[in-house]
């Protein structure tokens, strides 16, 4: 695992979680949205919050598909967990908010998860390179 | 009636979720390393690898799903119960789908890290 790379999985989890608070954080200021004015939907997104969420996510979605371009489903996943982790730090040292007992239970878990799955190979199996292996012509392969 | 409608929400978006994860996982082991492919071919060749792969399209199509299930499931149910529930067995669920459909190695570091991590996301929605 090269920096690139925990780099990627540090976006995965810092947009998915900040880009969550800002979308809910912006509809909580858009207010209610009924069937009958779904413009208002669209306007949301003039929202400054909606619009920086709505950006984080695709931020996400970047960064997590090219996660999962070298690395296994069961190792990305735990190891980006790590942003529930980051989500209840920013609720207890930046909103002042009260942090339970068992939530600091659960912070300690995740963290204990994503220890775990970081210590292992990111990458077990590449249906890919098998693929092409399977592909390659006989004679090509006796000649390694 | 109302615990029936919740937890068939839950189910409905753990499946899908997962079904979605599975697809996009094997889509892009399919299109190759992002980052080498980019340096190597431009982003367009990635984006067109992406676009052209099936088991991409339809994983974004599940994943869509699995997110107009959490929108109906938070119309029926509490928020407390169906977020936290289908988060955390959606860990699971994918430990076991990518075992059997992905081939992946999952020793029991990464079976351990599903259902800590899976438990973690329990306390901290309680």
């Amino acid at each position: 695992m090269t920096s690139r790379k925990y780099l990627v999985l540090a976006g995965v989890s810092l947009c998915a979680s900040i880009g969550d608070s800002m979308l809910s954080r912006g509809m909580k200021q858009v207010g209610g949205i009924s069937l009958n004015h779904f413009s208002d939907l669209i306007l949301a997104v003039t929202n400054p919050s909606v619009a920086v969420g709505i950006l984080l996510l695709l931020g996400f979605f970047a960064s997590y598909m090219t996660a999962l371009s070298w690395a296994d489903l069961t190792y990305v996943l735990p190891a980006t967990s790590l942003g529930y982790v980051l989500l209840t730090l920013i609720a207890k040292f930046f909103l002042h908010e009260t942090v339970t007992t068992s939530r600091w239970i659960g912070v300690l878990l995740i963290s204990a998860g994503v220890g775990f799955v970081t210590q292992g190979p990111a990458l077990t199996h590449h249906p890919a390179k098998s693929h092409e292996a399977a592909c390659e012509p006989t004679s090509a392969r006796q000649q390694q | 009636m109302k615990q029936a409608y919740a937890w068939s929400a839950i189910t409905a978006i753990v499946l899908t979720s997962t079904i979605g994860d599975v697809l996009l996982s094997r889509a892009m082991k399919q299109v190759g390393d992002v980052g080498e492919l980019w340096r190597r071919s431009g982003l367009w060749t990635v984006v067109s690898r992406m676009l052209g792969n099936p088991n991409f399209l339809l994983g974004v199509l599940a994943m869509t799903t699995a997110f107009y299930s959490l929108l109906f499931g938070l119309s029926w149910g509490d928020v407390s119960l169906i977020a936290p529930a289908s988060a955390s067995l959606t860990f699971i669920t994918n430990a076991v789908a990518a075992k059997l459909f992905l081939h992946e190695r999952v020793d029991h570091r990464r079976w351990l890290a599903a259902f800590l991590v899976a438990g973690g996301v329990v306390l901290l929605a309680a």
